[in-house]
């Protein structure tokens, strides 16, 4: 009979968020188109892929070895060939302006240097300003390099030691890369972005929607009631779950549809952790609620926390390239875990066999933090 | 329009700011933090890749090319496989990026010629996944031009001509730090976060409470609200700009090739831009919670992942490269750039700082029209 009452009050309090959540068209818009927005922009714009890079060459040896080697970075897919120029200057200028991300510059004797066994030079001038790129531009160019050297190498012993031609140890690498065959970018930043739209939206709304009760006065109105504490929580909270489930669903598909990442795993594991996910989500929200006297205090906060969440997280940057200390430090981030388990879920296809520890530390911290929200939640009452 | 009036507002706001000095702290904590954690922990070139091998071979030369990978700051061996499928597990698991597989005869069929040896990678992370091949393929080709080395010279052949040398230049970022990058970033977001995010909340906030109706009966006028609500937060942004600028350039070494008051009046124009729009939007939501979220979405987002911050325009579709023209905050971050490591003369980048004049001047009559003193 008790029970019974319980459910009728969370009922109302059910009733009473719907209402007020879906009854203003700007919160609706709120609630579902920024997820896709967000979802279609981070899709197309969060790419570390470097190709198309815009070259000039400087070619002072203008031989049929400087010219060949020219020819294979213009061929390449990650070099497009701006400019032939002559005059040192050219190169500095387009660089200066960015027109242009790298210069090489052949000096005379290249020719020469190879045909006389000597290691022959390349100058490659880069515009770093923007480092990961510059590094993964020069990797290019100094792999083109080195095809281009063995290349000639072997042609070399063909026409001066053909007895040896075939003979001659060497190791290649072979590569297989699995769940990824294509290196394609987006494949492995679609499915983090759901996690990151996640965590903030079901954290946001959940901070702001009990900080705003406070901040207007509605929270003592409703206290007077006969509700009870664990009560009011979930009535408030359960809303915010349904409406995040509802997103990760729509913006999935909008991963899977629109841009075409697969998706390997089940869905059972999938919704599974999504929903332990946003449990431990909306306890950060609550937490932030409990601290926060007013929204835009809860919105710092909320900041405060997501920045340092989402770049921990292993979102843009491998865990594993971190210094020690840092690594440590992702193990608090309930991001972390999640991150790994979309990943794993879309592209590799794994189950709940390997993913069973990221699971775990998910719901422990969402147990963690919702027991001590609902324990602070009573003192900031008063 | 009246001073008297303006410093009034001004002061009303201030003191309301004043008295959550938490939020106060954590805006300029924010900026300190990012700095800390882009310029220590995240790191975009990929080291200490964990390498998982399976050496069925054995043999001494097998041995000499691990040991290769294990010298090489960009792997570590974290686990010895025993049999394919625990290599296998540990890719799938996600202990090992890499996985190398020397074949069994490695060392027979490397004296008799050509071998090759497998890398399989877990390539669900592209960036690091091609970058950690790159390396891998350095180590095996090293190791084979080793080989062809001592073979050439058992048997007094001409030795093998080494690779091309490339000489790397780089530019503008000598080191290849990426927090050289990072700096400039960090500083429009912090203004994007400050300007749009606090001020999308200052009229909402008035709606939401009602105390609209009490500054609607005084005589105060839409400009003058407007001009002292925005005053206190232009000032926190300028502060924060300027630990951010300071902070990066006496901590963590970037360079500063350019000058300060350029810093300084670009920073004001685009704080005016992003303030305009944060009031706008604060004027039109009327609820703090929506206002936000519009901020979220047009300021905060574009400037973290559209103007070229992370991710580099160049790579992106050519749509989302037409939209990032429209955003003031890529202007503002080739300025900064500009700034900070080129050092390059005004007249280069004039054209920025024009679009950011317009961006300025539209936004803030939109903001003042939007404004109606009047109760619905």
């Amino acid at each position: 009979m008790k029970f019974l009452q319980a459910l009728r009050r969370v009922r109302h309090m059910l009733v009473k968020e719907f209402l007020q959540t879906l009854r203003d068209p700007r919160t609706r818009f709120v609630l579902f188109a920024p997820p896709i927005i967000q979802m279609m922009v981070f899709g197309y714009a969060a790419t570390l892929e470097v190709k198309h890079v815009q070259f000039a060459v400087l070619d002072h040896d203008n031989t049929q070895e400087s010219r060949d080697f020219i020819a294979r970075l213009s061929a390449s897919r990650y070099f497009d060939l701006m400019l032939r120029t002559q005059h040192k200057e050219d190169l500095r200028d387009g660089i200066d302006r960015g027109d242009f991300l790298l210069g090489i510059e052949i000096d005379s004797g290249f020719a020469q240097d190879l045909r006389g066994g000597k290691g022959a030079q390349v100058q490659v001038i880069v515009d770093s300003t923007n480092s990961n790129t510059a590094l993964v531009g020069l990797g290019y160019v100094t792999q083109i390099g080195a095809k281009f050297a063995q290349d000639y190498q072997q042609d070399r012993m063909r026409r001066t030691t053909p007895q040896f031609a075939g003979i001659v140890p060497h190791v290649d690498l072979v590569e297989r890369p699995w769940f990824n065959e294509g290196f394609d970018s987006r494949w492995f930043f679609v499915p983090g972005v759901i996690g990151n739209l996640m965590l903030v939206m079901v954290m946001n709304l959940t901070a702001f929607a009990v900080v705003r009760e406070r901040e207007i006065g509605t929270l003592e109105q409703i206290m007077v009631t006969p509700i009870r504490r664990w009560e009011f929580i979930l009535g408030k909270t359960l809303p915010f779950f349904l409406i995040g489930v509802f997103d990760a669903g729509l913006i999935s598909l909008v991963g899977t549809i629109w841009f075409g990442v697969p998706f390997r795993g089940s869905v059972a594991v999938l919704a599974g952790s999504t929903m332990i996910f946003l449990l431990s989500s909306l306890g950060v929200g609550l937490f932030i609620s409990t601290i926060s006297a007013n929204q835009q205090q809860a919105m710092v906060s909320a900041f405060f926390f997501i920045m340092p969440a989402t770049t921990l997280s292993g979102f843009g940057t491998p865990i594993s390239s971190m210094p020690p200390f840092f690594q440590k430090l992702t193990y608090l981030d309930p991001l972390r875990y999640f991150m790994i388990v979309l990943r794993s879920v879309y592209l590799k296809g794994v189950g709940f066999d390997v993913l069973w520890p990221q699971i775990v530390a998910m719901a422990v911290f969402a147990f963690v933090l919702l027991w001590i929200s609902i324990l602070r939640f009573h003192k900031s009452l008063e | 329009m009246s001073l008297r009036r303006i410093y009034a507002v001004m002061r009303k706001e201030v003191i309301q700011i004043s008295r959550d000095v938490r939020s106060l702290l954590i805006i300029f904590a924010i900026p300190l933090i990012l700095l800390f954690i882009y310029g220590y922990a995240v790191n975009l070139d990929v080291k200490h890749v964990p390498l998982c091998v399976y050496d069925r071979d054995g043999s001494q030369k097998s041995q000499d090319l691990l040991k290769a990978f294990q010298a090489s700051e960009y792997f570590q061996i974290v686990h010895l496989a025993r049999d394919y499928p625990d290599v296998v597990h540990e890719i799938d698991s996600g202990d090992a990026a890499l996985a190398i597989v020397i074949p069994p005869r490695f060392s027979e069929d490397l004296d008799a010629g050509g071998t090759s040896v497998q890398a399989i990678l877990d390539a669900s992370d592209s960036n690091s996944a091609s970058i950690g091949l790159g390396y891998a393929q350095g180590i095996v080709a090293t190791f084979s031009s080793r080989v062809q080395l001592e073979w050439a010279q058992q048997r007094g052949a001409a030795p093998p001509v080494p690779p091309l040398d490339i000489r790397a230049r780089t530019w503008f970022n000598e080191d290849l730090e990426s927090m050289a990058n990072i700096v400039p970033g960090v500083v429009a977001l912090v203004m994007a976060v400050v300007g749009a995010f606090l001020t999308s909340l200052t009229i909402a906030r008035e709606w939401e409470r009602g105390t609209m109706e009490q500054l609607i009966s005084t005589p105060v006028q839409p400009l003058e609200i407007q001009i002292g609500k925005l005053i206190p937060y232009f000032v926190i942004g300028m502060a924060d700009t300027t630990l951010c600028a300071v902070a990066g350039v006496a901590w963590f070494g970037v360079p500063f090739r350019g000058s300060w008051p350029l810093l300084f009046g670009s920073s004001a124009l685009f704080l005016i831009v992003v303030l305009s729009l944060g009031y706008w939007m604060s004027v039109t939501a009327k609820s703090q919670l929506a206002a936000s979220q519009f901020a979220l979405v047009a300021t905060f987002l574009p400037t973290f992942l559209l103007s070229g911050f992370l991710f580099p325009i160049d790579q992106m579709p050519v749509v989302v490269q037409f939209i990032t023209r429209i955003l003031p905050a890529r202007y503002y971050i080739t300025i900064l750039r500009n700034i900070f490591l080129k050092g390059t003369p005004v007249s280069l980048f004039a054209s920025q700082f024009f679009a950011l004049i317009i961006y300025a001047i539209v936004l803030v009559i939109m903001a003042t029209r939007a404004f109606e003193k009047r109760l619905e």
